[in-house]
């Protein structure tokens, strides 16, 4: 009788589920057959007026349906509620084609990025930053480089004076033209072994062009101990070519004069633009000078107190601006200092 | 230094394509900056010999020249004015390339029909053969010119540009060139030949000449000769002086220049009829001594020049120019020739107070040896007996105070071997100084006594000659190691962290980094206040008036620069910095030499987009790139109400760390806002760096994470408008338990009564040991509003 009713009331719970096509419909359901006061606890209420011998047997038919028609409804809620979420989502489609909000950018200038490369680049071989006057005496800038007043290498040189008669005052003073006085500042405050890059402003007095400012940067390097070589020095150039400009990168060393080295050469790597055929950004060689360089003059040695017959040393230099020219094809130098931000803000990393 | 191959190839054999030479010359030191080809487009132009010069029959301005080929003649129509029956002039056939002068580029020749007449080549201008600009005329060939033969053999050339270094005067002479192309490539050099008859009077009978100043005249050499001719020179020379850059004057003038640029020795000729009584005084000028040099110029001679003088009179300026008065003229028929070696340094000076450079100065001035006077001078004279006739004196002036013993230098292996990094053998040694011309003595194996030639005054220490084997063997041909030995001690420097860090927190706030530049205008500088600046550094030697003066401060420069971007056309947000140096000046040592960090933040607030209001930057924006930058850094910093004379006084912070200012933030003063025609309200912020950077850090010790729950609790305030809400801030700081307080909201009008205004107070409390009770905090609140009312008159606003 009973376990009769409780099939009826099975099917027909099963059919009006069907009929349920909301999260609402769904809920009320779930009462009317599954509540506390629901039709299921109703007539498993009338167990108490079966036989006992008959209970377990009837108990265990409306266990069954019990789980039945709860497994229905989770499915069937299931089914409803994605149905549910995806109308929800649809009506919150954006247009992801408007543009982001816009997170405030900085930018690094380009001379920043190229120093800091160079000199981490030279940090891995052992050398430390320091950084020095740009208001030099006569003494730093030339005289100690072994660049006697008078000198024709002067030439090599345009100066800013800041003393009047420029090199004919008593102490002339004036704008560094080159990071390499500090070649000797640094030999006078610290003893070997030595390794320093220099970063910083320079200037000359020379008229502008694609290819020169009156102000720019420089980095110098110092190598000093004893036992190096034109070898080691060499070495550390082409190591910092290839580590700056790529690991394919060739370099080649050339024979040139500065007062204050002796051998003197210049460091160039072959144009990555042309690949070494020859072209307009190397000038058709198909080579692109990035540095000179040399083996510290031994009356540079003597100037600091040094004794080159017990101490060696090596000294290269080289432009920042030159570097990121070749870097980011810049075709003109004095982009770098007229700050158009157009100009700035193209450089990234 | 312009190098004619062809010129060159007199001396030494030259068995390298040009490039080739150039570019081994380059590795070697010599760098070649341009390669000049002459003629090498001209592959089917030849020499013809014009026969017959006819009128165009149907033009009154054109002629008919018939030109002989040697194997042919040809016909063609010419407009040249110049042209005679008999001359030798290139000639282009049909199909030849030339230059078109109106272009200036190449163009293939065509037959063309001229008013009737085929015309079937061309005679050529020396601008259509790229020879020179000159289209006035036909080029007439010297008469030595051989008919038929191709031009480019009898007239093309090669030139290389190149520029010698400071401390090799013999590359400015086509003998030391020769010389190093020599040791480069083996082949023997041979001398010019320098020999002539000495049949005149001897030389003494002829002129006198003293050394008054032999600390400045090392060697005074000369050369009589008489009875020659002035006049042209030969073809063969003026090209060769034109190849080289210089105008031909006449024969002997144009032997002095050619023999400068064969042997690197300046010469000089004076008319000796010009010269009073025969006399030559080398001595330094008169106070007051005037001269008139070659170039016309009558000049004021500097304390220290060295002059040429005759019994009365300067007649030249020594080692630079010669006088107008001794000049060699048409009419000279006698005259001496000087080849004389002077103090590099005194030629230097009185040619940079004289602003007059020339060929000769440039020479001495690099320290030419003085072994070159000789052979230069018997190479001028025998050219000039050669090209002018007359007869030459016996015998030759040869004064040498400045005699110097033979350089030597002593270079061992292991010298060697220490520099290089490697063993060069003992025979490369030898091979390799002995191809540059030095002598080598090897006393005891691996000990090298070098001698180097007269030539090469760059040759005096150990180094210099090691330096000779690296280059000539070839600096890629010695190895590549890398440093071994100790690293150095590491160089302590928090400054140089610091300004990174500095750096790196304003990039990331959505500052662009500008560099400007350390000189500015004195005008631009004056718009701002001095702010306790020194007077600024001024150049003695300025380029513009736009970069006189060394900056005292970074605001002038960041202000321009953001004017200078909106006079570009940029109308975005524009938020830069920069951290640089400023130079203050001090008595009798370098300048003070600061950093600074200065920004400005102008315009709108950021780029238009579709879901962001638009604002213009304001104070508040500079400021919080401070408060993010100190609180980055670790530096607790307060910002008061402060002034400064270019900002706006009533919305300038000053930054104080302790009592130290570090740094200051506000909107640019109008009356800066309107010099620069800002249609903006820029904001600026200065940090000295310098004081930034001695400050002490905040700890970086770890404190415990909180272990009870934090109350928060928000009030808000009535308060007079001018009660400043840090002091709010700074009234409820101390409260026990209180671990942040924000101001979350500030607010003016109704219904507030005017000049109150209410300010919204975020309050957050922990205890360390227990979470706080609502009752607990209710009293800390109530306590907190008191003292607010006790000092300021705050109410809670209901
Ligand atoms: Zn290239």
């Amino acid at each position: 009788m009973i376990t009769t009713e409780l099939e009826q009331l099975r099917a027909e719970a099963l059919a009006s589920l069907e009929q349920a096509e909301t999260l609402d419909a769904l809920r009320e359901w779930r009462v009317t057959y599954l509540g506390r006061r629901g039709r299921l606890t109703q007539v498993l209420r009338q167990l108490g007026t079966i036989p006992p011998e008959e209970r377990p047997r009837v108990g265990a038919v409306a266990n069954r349906i019990k789980d039945e028609l709860e497994a229905a409804y989770e499915a069937r809620e299931a089914v409803l509620k994605e149905a549910a979420l995806a109308v929800t989502l649809a009506a919150e489609r954006v247009d992801v084609t408007l543009p982001g909000r816009p997170v405030d950018l900085g930018g690094y200038h380009p001379t920043t990025l190229v120093l800091r490369e160079i000199t981490s680049a030279f940090a891995e071989l052992g050398f430390q930053v320091v950084e020095g006057p740009e208001v030099e005496w006569d003494y730093y800038n030339f005289e100690a480089l072994n660049i006697p007043r008078d000198h024709p290498a002067r030439d090599m040189w345009n100066s800013f004076w800041l003393t009047p008669g420029g090199t004919e005052a008593e102490r002339p003073m004036l704008l560094r033209t080159h990071t390499s006085p500090m070649q000797i500042r640094v030999m006078e405050k610290f003893r070997p072994p030595i390794r320093v890059v220099v970063p910083g402003r320079c200037y000359r007095y020379e008229a502008t062009d694609a290819t020169h400012e009156s102000m720019f940067y420089q980095f110098e390097g110092l190598a000093v101990d004893e036992g190096l070589t034109f070898a080691d020095l060499k070495g550390t150039l082409y190591a910092f070519a290839r580590m700056l400009f790529g690991p394919e990168r060739r370099v080649r060393f050339r024979c040139d004069y500065f007062p204050f080295v002796e051998p003197g050469c210049d460091m160039s790597i072959d144009c990555s633009h042309c690949g070494g055929q020859g072209c307009r950004v190397c000038g058709g060689s198909g080579w692109i000078e990035i540095m000179g360089a040399g083996m510290v003059h031994p009356q540079v040695l003597r100037n600091v107190g040094l004794d080159p017959d017990r101490y060696q040393g090596f000294a290269f230099g080289g432009g920042p601006e030159r570097v990121a020219m070749l870097k980011y094809g810049i075709e003109d130098i004095r982009h770098f200092y007229a700050n158009d931000l157009r100009f700035l803000r193209q450089f990234r990393w | 230094m312009r190098i004619s191959l062809r010129w060159l190839n007199d001396y030494v054999q030259i068995n390298l394509p040009p490039e080739e030479l150039a570019h081994r010359l380059s590795m070697a030191g010599l760098e070649v900056e341009a390669i000049e080809k002459l003629g090498d487009f001209w592959d089917s132009i030849r020499v013809g010999r014009v026969v017959r010069l006819e009128k165009h029959p149907n033009a009154d301005r054109l002629w008919l020249a018939t030109v002989d080929l040697g194997d042919r003649q040809e016909t063609v129509v010419t407009g040249a004015p110049n042209l005679r029956e008999g001359v030798k002039v290139p000639f282009a056939p049909v199909g030849a390339k030339l230059i078109d002068p109106a272009q200036g580029k190449l163009v293939e020749l065509r037959a063309a029909r001229i008013r009737g007449i085929e015309s079937r080549g061309m005679v050529c201008s020396e601008a259509e053969l790229g020879i020179s600009d000159d289209h006035s005329g036909i080029m007439i060939l010297p008469d030595d010119a051989p008919v038929g033969a191709p031009l480019r053999e009898y007239l093309g050339d090669v030139v290389l540009d190149a520029k010698p270094s400071p401390n090799r005067p013999d590359w400015f002479s086509l003998l030391g060139i020769a010389r190093e192309v020599g040791a480069l490539t083996g082949q023997p050099v041979t001398e010019p030949p320098a020999e002539y008859a000495e049949a005149g009077p001897p030389v003494g009978a002829l002129v006198q000449v003293e050394i008054a100043d032999p600390d400045l005249c090392l060697r005074y050499c000369a050369t009589v000769i008489t009875g020659l001719k002035i006049g042209p020179s030969p073809e063969w020379l003026q090209r060769r002086l034109r190849a080289a850059g210089m105008r031909p004057i006449n024969n002997v003038v144009d032997v002095t220049n050619y023999v400068m640029l064969e042997w690197g020795q300046p010469l000089h000729a004076f008319d000796l009829d010009r010269v009073i009584g025969r006399r030559i005084i080398v001595r330094r000028a008169r106070p007051g001594e005037r001269l008139v040099t070659l170039d016309g110029q009558d000049r004021a001679l500097p304390p220290d020049a060295l002059v040429i003088a005759d019994a009365e009179r300067a007649i030249g300026l020594a080692g630079i120019m010669g006088g107008a008065n001794s000049e060699v003229s048409e009419t000279t028929t006698a005259i001496v020739l000087e080849s004389a070696n002077f103090h590099p340094t005194n030629i230097r000076r009185t040619a940079t107070a004289l602003g007059l450079r020339t060929e000769a100065s440039i020479r001495f001035e690099r320290a030419i040896r003085p072994e070159l006077t000789v052979p230069a001078a018997r190479r001028a004279t025998a050219l000039i007996l050669e090209l002018a006739g007359g007869q030459a004196a016996q015998g030759m002036v040869d004064l040498y105070p400045g005699q110097k013993p033979e350089t030597e230098v002593t270079v061992t292996a292991a010298q060697i071997k220490r520099l290089l990094g490697t063993d060069i053998p003992g025979p490369e040694v030898h091979r390799v100084l002995g191809l540059l011309g030095c002598r080598v003595e090897e006393p005891e194996p691996g000990v090298y006594r070098v001698r180097p030639p007269f030539w090469r005054s760059d040759l005096n220490i150990r180094e210099d000659i090691i330096e000779e084997l690296a280059r000539i063997i070839g600096y890629d041909n010695m190895p590549t190691t890398m440093p071994a030995g100790p690293l150095p001690e590491p160089i302590f420097d928090p400054r140089r962290d610091l300004e990174e860090a500095v750096r790196d927190i304003l990039v990331g706030c959505g500052l662009q980094e500008v560099l400007t530049y350390s000189l500015v205008s004195k005008t631009l500088l004056d718009l701002f206040d001095r702010n306790g600046a020194p007077e600024p550094l001024r150049l003695v030697n300025p380029m513009s008036a736009e970069q006189e003066y060394l900056r005292t401060s970074l605001r002038p420069s960041l202000v321009n620069t953001l004017a200078t971007n909106r006079r570009r056309g940029e109308v975005g947000p524009v938020k830069i910095f920069e951290i640089g140096r400023v130079y203050w000046a001090r008595p009798d040592d370098l300048p003070l030499e600061l950093k600074r960090v200065v920004g400005v933040l102008s315009g709108p607030a950021g780029p238009r987009v579709w879901n962001r209001p638009e604002r213009e930057l304001d104070f508040y924006d500079a400021k919080g790139v401070l408060e993010t930058l100190f609180w980055r850094l670790g530096v607790d910093v307060r910002f008061e109400p402060g002034t400064d004379p270019d900002l706006h006084p009533g919305k300038t912070a000053v930054c104080l760390v302790g009592n130290a200012r570090v740094g200051v933030v506000g909107e640019l003063h109008p009356r800066l806002i309107d010099a620069f025609e800002l249609r903006e309200r820029p904001q600026l912020f200065e940090i000295d760096f310098e004081r930034l950077a001695e400050l002490p850090r905040n700890s970086r010790a770890y404190r415990p994470v909180p272990r009870y729950p934090a109350v928060e609790q928000d009030i808000a305030l009535v308060v007079a408008e001018t009660v400043p809400a840090g002091r709010l801030v700074d009234i409820v700081q101390g409260t026990p338990y209180l671990e942040r307080v924000d101001v979350f909201d500030v607010y003016t009008g109704p219904p507030l009564s005017p000049g109150e205004k209410s300010v919204g107070l975020g309050l957050v409390f922990r205890a360390p040991d227990r979470t706080l009770t609502e009752a607990e905090v209710r009293q800390l609140v109530e306590r907190l509003v008191r003292r607010l009312e006790r000092a300021v008159g705050a109410r809670l606003r209901a």
